[in-house]
């Protein structure tokens, strides 16, 4: 009877106005959790369980899910044809997935010339002290600043970010892309201007606008990291 | 214990094996003892520019495959008791040679000689690979058009990747008047995209064509002025410091007074 009683805290459900909080023991087994959720959750709660479309966040504290414990999990309360996972809460991640967070994080800086047939990608913000020759690509899962001309293809947010921006010192390049937009040079460029310029999707227009690096900080506040 | 310069272009007919050929007679001519070597296997040349086609017994792919020793394929100049050339083979193509093999017979050649001048073929595939194994030093050749200098990047991005020092330019072919009214890439604007060292700027002399047909390199004749610009890249690849003579100068008297008055 006591392991019955202690078994009844290992799954918290709350409700919030937005919708279930599950709080997961972090100290028990997983088998455990899995066992005390399925009684929970098949336990008749009256409209709660049964009624309208509710999101679910699980928390798990200080545990760490792998993929296959949190696909258990998602097929558990999945059952309930009214439950959401909206998402996973946890204190804890991998090593791995801590290096991922730190490199996307970063800036890396690269002095070279990019000539054409060369293609520099890297994770993360990209400094650039150097040119972007015709025929080079330079891309980058966040955004791109280039400390000299950009002649080449520059790829900002190249695993989606759409907020990702290109800036460069001489702006003439053959392609821009951002996330899954691509915007061709024009055929011929002006003999002056293009200097000091940045590259952002503009949410009005649905396409990749150029314009004075001055104006960055409106369209993009997210870019400050005081 | 010499070195070996590698010219190479990227692009074809811009006049890399005339600059190996050039080059190579200019440093004869100062006395150094030189090596020509011919790597475009199947479309060989530098002995036609030199006027040497028909001495050729032995070849590149016979050393390789060790149908001779080095020195028998080693064909001396007619001019020159210090210059000579290793030839091409006609009958094989490029992948009958590997990088390893190419790597020992410069080495091998670098004990002999005072420079061992290699003259690339045009691509980047195996034939460029073998050219660049055994060089210390490289030398891009690109003519004053988008094309060319498009490819010459290409190549000098390839030739970072190799161990050796940053590649020298020569813009060859360069035709004055069509600079000046900027119908033309201009030097200057090649060397900043290129980024890389200039060595050499060789106006276009219709002299050098009628000197190839002959299989004399224009180098031996002091008149034209590709020759004397051919003399001046030898001598800054001696370590000379010679100024680089500019389009600018060749302005007439009459020009400057315009410019002065503002009337260009």
């Amino acid at each position: 009877m006591a392991m019955a009683q202690k078994l009844q805290h290992n799954v918290t459900i709350k409700g919030t106005k937005d919708g279930l909080v599950l709080l997961l023991d972090d100290l028990c087994s997983f088998e455990h959790l899995v066992e005390e959720l399925n009684d929970k959750l098949s336990d008749d709660h009256g409209q709660l369980l049964n009624g309208p479309l509710i999101s679910v966040i699980v928390k798990t504290g200080n545990r760490y899910l792998t993929d296959q414990q949190s696909g258990l999990i998602r097929e558990i309360i999945g059952q309930k044809k009214n439950l959401e996972i909206k998402r996973f809460e946890t204190n804890v991640i991998t090593v791995a997935e801590a290096e991922e967070m730190k490199k996307e994080a970063q800036i890396m800086r690269v002095s070279k010339v990019v000539r054409s047939g060369q293609v520099l990608s890297v994770q993360g913000d990209l400094l650039l002290i150097g040119d972007v020759n015709p025929g080079g690509t330079i891309m980058a899962t966040g955004n791109i600043f280039v400390l000299g001309s950009l002649k080449g293809i520059a790829h900002s947010g190249s695993s989606g970010n759409r907020e990702a921006v290109i800036a460069a010192s001489v702006m003439k390049p053959t392609q821009l892309r951002i996330a899954d937009m691509i915007n061709r040079a024009p055929d011929h460029y002006p003999e002056h201007g293009h200097e000091m310029e940045c590259a952002f999707i503009s949410d009005e227009e649905d396409q990749i606008l150029i314009d004075r690096i001055s104006i960055v900080h409106k369209i993009r506040p997210e870019l400050n990291r005081l | 214990m010499g070195e070996a310069i590698v010219i190479t272009s990227g692009k074809g007919g811009v006049g890399k094996t005339t600059t190996s050929a050039n080059i190579g007679t200019s440093l004869a001519l100062s006395g150094k003892k030189v090596c020509l070597v011919d790597t475009d296997i199947g479309l060989r040349n530098l002995d036609v520019l030199m006027g040497l086609e028909n001495r050729i017994i032995y070849d590149l792919v016979d050393v390789v495959e060790e149908r001779c020793k080095l020195h028998q394929a080693l064909i001396k100049d007619k001019r020159f008791e210090c210059l000579f050339l290793l030839p091409a083979a006609q009958t094989k193509d490029k992948s009958s040679v590997q990088p390893e093999q190419m790597k020992k017979i410069i080495s091998e050649l670098k004990q002999d000689y005072d420079y061992v001048i290699i003259d690339c073929p045009a691509g980047i595939e195996q034939g460029f690979k073998n050219a660049v194994a055994g060089a210390d030093k490289s030398i891009v050749v690109t003519n004053p058009e988008i094309s060319s200098v498009r490819d010459a990047d290409r190549i000098i991005g390839l030739l970072e990747q190799e161990e050796m020092e940053a590649p020298k330019l020569i813009v060859n072919r360069v035709r004055n008047h069509l600079a000046k009214s900027g119908d033309m890439l201009d030097v200057d604007e090649i060397v900043s995209i290129l980024a890389i060292e200039l060595i050499g700027v060789v106006v276009d002399d219709e002299n050098v064509i009628k000197a190839a047909n002959k299989g004399e390199p224009i180098a031996m004749s002091p008149n034209s002025k590709a020759s004397i610009a051919y003399r001046n890249i030898a001598r800054r690849i001696l370590g000379e410091s010679v100024p680089l003579s500019t389009i600018e100068e060749e302005k007439g008297f009459f020009s400057k007074i315009k410019t002065l008055l503002g009337m260009r």
